[in-house]
């Protein structure tokens, strides 16, 4: 049973009589946009309806003629044709599909284009090689010879994926069409072509790679318009890829040195922000000799914007460096660059630095950590804008693994016990959790004398996002320190709070004990928990009266039988008779939950 | 293409991103440069000014030399971000800008020959820059302050300079040509795009004297500017001087031989209509509305076109887009021709039903605004056959649903009008009204039902196609045992595409499928 035969047998008996074709291509043609797209987006059970046959002969001649839409609806069918070998009958058949598509690839909306595109590239898979050279190519140059600029960009995303499995004539022929693009006259299609050389070239045998690319990427890379110079640093990536070591210097490397210099921050914002590619694609020598000067410049760039590009490849780029002498490259060319950036005059360039430079803590090691890098995490840790200081703490466990927690707390805990009290309540939850972990490795009584004051107070911060951080907080510090730890030094507290005038402080000792409960067990919860929150149903705001049904509902399952009918039922039941409707709720949803009634 | 040009080169720091609320008021709350420039590269060796005489104490016969000298002098670049580097050099450079304007703009028989290239050249060094990044990568032109060129100082009188020399009675296109070529022209239009709106105020009238003047580059301007409006529509969306540029073309059209050359219409439809699915449509609708308005006062045969082009752009989501599209329809119908009328009243009266069903009271009080201008109502009163059938139901049944009264009395308002001008045909369809929406709910559920027994039908294809895959496989593997499994096959029965490719041979797999 052959592949057609198959398909033959998935719609052959498409059914005439209960579906005419009529009925459903009005379907396709209904006036609503909504209901238009509905249909397009289930066209696939509509051709299976129609069996391969008049899905063939019928129902893609329709759509063909039809294309005049709304963007919507041809979006969805580019998508749903990419998806329809099996339903026109399979691989010999796939060509049928070719000309709605090629008509989707000349419309104007990007999107649909984009989206036609991807579909001819997933069926040219699924064509013969001669059908291939018969139906898929000249459709090809079709397109990469159109009248308006958009069939020519669309044509620039599918030579690479016919040009392996055709012949050589056409091969050249592909080449040819290609060249012609790289030099269109609109910068839409130079754009496009750019953008698709790097693709292009990785398909093309090696001596076309150094004779047609090469020509084609250096004209590209000194185009007068700065949107396609900035193409050509990302198509250089693969072609530096694809050169053996020895042609690098004289085809990639005089072009990639002046994009690095270019007169447009956007070809060098782009030269930075490819960094780490290019370093790999041009290998540890030239990285040596040139990749590293020009690193320092675009460090010292007079674009902020590319000074954050390059900022943010710190790291990346450092961890590259040949082993053999990375650390000398680090602290003679680039740790003075970072010095610099680490008082820019733009808070992205120092956000962009601050996300990455703890990383350098590994590469360096402990010693140089220590000496060189900590005063400028230190520096970091107190800068006026608060991105800076968060990026710097989110990632305090890198430099944690490099010089242990000990000397990382000796040096960051006063900046960190200042940052605890930040003004920007995202710096305090960024500090927050990373108490768990700093508490797990200091230890008991160092967290007792420095921290639990700290974590105390955020219990009572003005952001309920800071004060639901301090209950989850305690929880894991509960699971650290164990029950009698928390019996001695929080719970105490937590229960104090019950007493506050201000409810919010209320409702906070109940979230507390919400999430305690269970670290802390039964016995804790029965005797000191369970009183306050019992004696908590009274209070006269029904917020923190709902809260107290809901924190019965939560500890129930952790206290006895006992407890839950004689004390807890009672209140309750009080509660769900109570004035508010939504402590009512919540008492009555209690009750069934504890299956109490 | 690239992120660079779809998004800001910054991403939105991570923190932001958790709740999208506070971002507005931060960024007013940020404190920015309103300056910014990237006109400033260091150069390596600073050449210090000296004060040369002035221009009109000269003797004519060094005029032109000193001219000439004090154009060189010009071409030195200051950094104006820092404001009290070389004071002294800014003032002399400034002095001497002024000197300049004022000669080219005073005195005849200044601009010979030799000076031009040294005059392009000065203006060049100048303003051709790479626009430096915006300060704010959320710039919203209608709510947000610019960024300001900081050397404006002395850039305004580089461009006074140049709009002088333009429009100089001594001014030889056949001279400038030379020197005023295409590659100038293209980095001139790509300064449109510079946040400072002075700049964009002088680049205008520079751009249009230059369109004007020098003949030859006409084609090439109108060939740019369409290049930069498809990237701004397609790639970037953004572009900030959208409305300047169209400013310049709504004169431009105005000046077209008639009849429309090809090159002139597909410009209007593949270029000018499309503009409106900007975001930022409100910016330059004004300019954009009134450039579309030329083009049918030039040749009516378009207004096709832009109401069929405007109908299928027709906003989805945007209410105040949508008033801007009604607005523009109404000035498109206040020069409409009857004929044209009639061949675009279906389409465009059912898209003025929507609107009128709008629950945004602003859409539909603007689309129900029509009925109050008497053109218009004179072009209905005419085809009250055809278009009255088109909205009544509309009418009807929002007359009696609508929340605001505003648009409850107005739609009364409009319906009385139906009822003066046709009373029969009106009472026709008040007492079918009935009738058509039970017609209406009928082939609603006709279409339920159609789909449901398309999917139904689908699902026992699947069913027949999963259990034919099953069988050839087991046949398969008592025939080739050993072999290993398709592991893609057993999900077929649950994707959306048959796709079957057992291999082997087996005639049985079919007839137990059917």
């Amino acid at each position: 049973l052959r592949e057609g035969e198959v398909s033959k047998m998935a719609g052959a008996d498409g059914d005439d009589s209960l579906y005419p074709i009529a009925v459903l291509i009005d379907e396709l043609r209904n006036e609503d946009v909504q209901l238009r797209l509905n249909s397009i987006k289930k066209l696939s059970t509509i051709a299976l309806a129609l069996g391969v046959e008049r899905t063939r002969t019928e129902l893609l001649p329709f759509l063909t003629d039809t294309i005049y839409d709304e963007d919507e609806v041809l979006l969805a069918l580019a998508e749903q044709l990419g998806n329809f070998t099996m339903l026109v009958g399979g691989p010999e058949y796939v060509h049928c599909l070719l000309p709605p598509l090629e008509s989707l690839a000349t419309v104007e909306e990007t999107v649909v284009r984009d989206k036609a595109v991807e579909s001819l590239r997933k069926i040219s898979q699924e064509h013969s090689p001669v059908d291939l050279e018969v139906h898929f190519e000249p459709l090809v140059k079709r397109l990469a010879s159109g009248d308006w600029f958009t069939s020519r960009t669309s044509a620039c995303g599918l030579f690479s994926v016919c040009y392996p499995r055709v012949s050589s004539t056409v091969k050249a022929e592909i080449r040819q069409h290609f060249r012609t693009l790289c030099s269109d006259d609109t910068p839409m299609v130079r754009r496009a072509a750019a953008s698709k050389l790097g693709e292009f070239a990785k398909v093309l045998e090696l001596e076309y790679v150094k004779s047609d690319i090469i020509s084609l990427f250096t004209a590209l890379a000194s185009d007068e318009q700065d949107s396609v110079r900035l193409l050509a640093v990302e198509a250089c990536v693969s072609i530096a890829t694809l050169l053996p070591q020895e042609d690098l210097e004289t085809l990639v490397m005089p072009t990639l040195r002046q994009a690095a210099e270019d007169k447009s921050w956007r070809v060098r914002y782009m030269v930075a922000d490819k960094f780490s590619e290019l370093q790999k694609a041009v290998g540890p020598e030239i990285t040596k000799n040139d990749l590293v000067p020009a690193f320092q410049n675009l460090l010292k760039d007079c674009e902020a914007e590319v000074r954050a590009a390059a900022a943010n490849k710190v790291k990346e780029f450092c961890e590259n460096l040949p082993e053999d002498n990375r650390e000398q490259i680090i602290m003679t060319h680039i740790l003075p660059c970072v010095k610099e950036l680490v008082s820019d005059t733009n808070q992205h360039v120092k956000s962009a630095l601050a996300s990455v430079i703890m990383g350098l803590s590994t590469i360096l090691g402990k010693d140089n950590t220590i000496e060189h890098l900590l005063p400028l995490f230190l520096a970091q840790l107190k800068d006026e804008c608060p991105e800076v200081r968060l990026n710097i703490i989110s990632n305090l466990d890198c430099v944690n693994e490099v010089i242990g927690i000990r000397q990382l707390s000796q040096s960051l805990l006063p900046a960190i016990v200042e940052l605890a009290e930040d003004a920007k309540w995202r710096v305090r939850l960024a500090i927050i959790e990373y108490m768990p972990l700093l508490a797990g490795q200091l230890g008991v009584e160092f967290f007792d004398e420095k921290l639990n004051t700290l974590c105390m107070a955020w219990l009572i911060d003005h952001v309920y996002a800071i004060r639901e951080a301090a209950t989850c907080n305690l929880m894991k510090l509960v699971e650290k320190f164990g029950a009698e730890w928390a019996q001695n030094t929080i719970v105490p507290k937590v229960l104090g709070m019950a007493n506050d005038p201000n409810y919010l402080h209320r409702m906070t000792t109940l979230f507390c004990i919400n999430a305690l409960s269970k670290a802390c067990g039964q016995e804790i919860t029965t005797k000191q928990m369970l009183p306050v929150v019992l004696k908590m149903s009274n209070d006269q705001v029904a917020n923190v009266r709902f809260n107290v049904a809901k924190s019965l509902q939560k500890i129930g399952p952790i206290l006895d039988s006992n407890a839950l009918q004689t004390e807890v039922k009672p209140v309750l039941e009080k509660l769900a008779s109570d004035t508010d409707m939504d402590v009512k709720y919540f008492a009555q949803e209690a009750i069934s939950v504890l299956a109490l009634a | 293409l690239s992120p660079l040009l779809t998004s800001p080169p910054f991403s939105v720091p991570s923190a932001e991103k958790v709740d999208g609320f506070p971002r507005r008021s931060m960024r007013r709350a940020r404190q920015r440069r309103s300056h910014s420039s990237s006109q400033f590269r260091y150069q390596s060796s600073q050449v210090e000014l000296t004060p040369l005489p002035l221009l009109k104490d000269a003797p004519v016969a060094e005029l032109h030399d000193l001219f000439c000298k004090k154009l060189q002098q010009c071409c030195v670049l200051f950094d104006f971000l820092d404001c009290v580097a070389d004071l002294k050099g800014k003032e002399i450079k400034r002095a001497a800008l002024n000197e300049l304007v004022e000669s080219v703009a005073t005195s005849r028989g200044v601009l010979i020959e030799p000076l031009y290239p040294e005059a392009i050249k000065m203006i060049s060094v100048n303003i051709f820059r790479t626009l430096p990044p915006s300060e704010n990568p959320e710039f919203d032109p209608e709510e947000d302050e610019p960024t300001l060129e900081a050397s404006w100082p002395h850039l305004q009188l580089v461009y006074e300079f140049f709009l002088r020399f333009l429009e100089s009675p001594d001014f030889q296109p056949s001279m400038a040509k030379r020197y005023v070529d295409q590659k100038f022209v293209l980095q001139l239009l790509e300064l449109f795009d510079s946040e400072d709106p002075r700049e964009r105020e002088y680049l205008k009238t520079i751009l249009h004297r230059v369109y004007g003047k020098l003949l030859g580059l006409r084609a090439y301007i109108r060939k740019q500017i369409n290049n930069i409006f498809l990237r701004f529509i397609y790639e970037t969306e953004h572009f900030n001087g959208v409305a300047e540029l169209l400013e310049i073309l709504g004169s431009i059209i105005n000046g077209f031989a008639l009849p429309l050359k090809s090159e002139h219409k597909q410009f209007l439809v593949r270029v000018l209509i499309p503009l409106h699915t900007a975001k930022s449509l409100s910016i330059f609708h004004a300019q954009l509305a009134y450039c579309v308005v030329q083009f049918m006062e030039k040749d009516a045969t378009v207004t096709e076109y832009i109401i069929r082009g405007l109908l299928k752009y027709w906003p989805k989501t945007c209410t105040q887009k949508e008033v801007m599209f009604l607005g523009e329809i109404e000035e498109i119908l206040d020069v409409i021709e009857p004929s044209q009328f009639m061949r675009i009243q279906e389409p465009l009266f059912k898209q003025i039903a929507a609107c009128i069903s709008s629950p945004h009271f602003q859409v539909a009080e603007r689309a129900l605004y029509f009925w109050n201008n008497e053109y218009i109502l004179s072009l209905i009163e005419e085809n009250c056959q055809v278009i009255l059938p088109l909205v009544f139901a509309t009418l009807y049944r929002v007359s009696k649903e609508h929340w605001n009264q505003t648009i409850v009395s107005l739609i009364y308002n409009v319906l009385k009008t139906f009822m003066e001008m046709n009373s029969k045909l009106f009472d026709d369809l008040t007492a079918s009204y009935k009738v058509e929406k039970q017609k209406e709910l009928k082939r609603e559920r006709e279409r339920a039902e159609l789909w449901r027994g398309l999917e139904e039908y689908q699902e026992r294809r699947m069913q027949m196609l999963t259990e034919a895959a099953r069988n050839q496989r087991n046949l398969q593997e008592r025939g080739e045992r050993g072999d290993t499994l398709n592991p893609s096959s057993p999900q077929t029965a649950h994707s959306d595409q048959p796709e079957p490719k057992p291999s082997g041979a087996s005639s049985g797999a079919g007839e137990s499928a059917t």
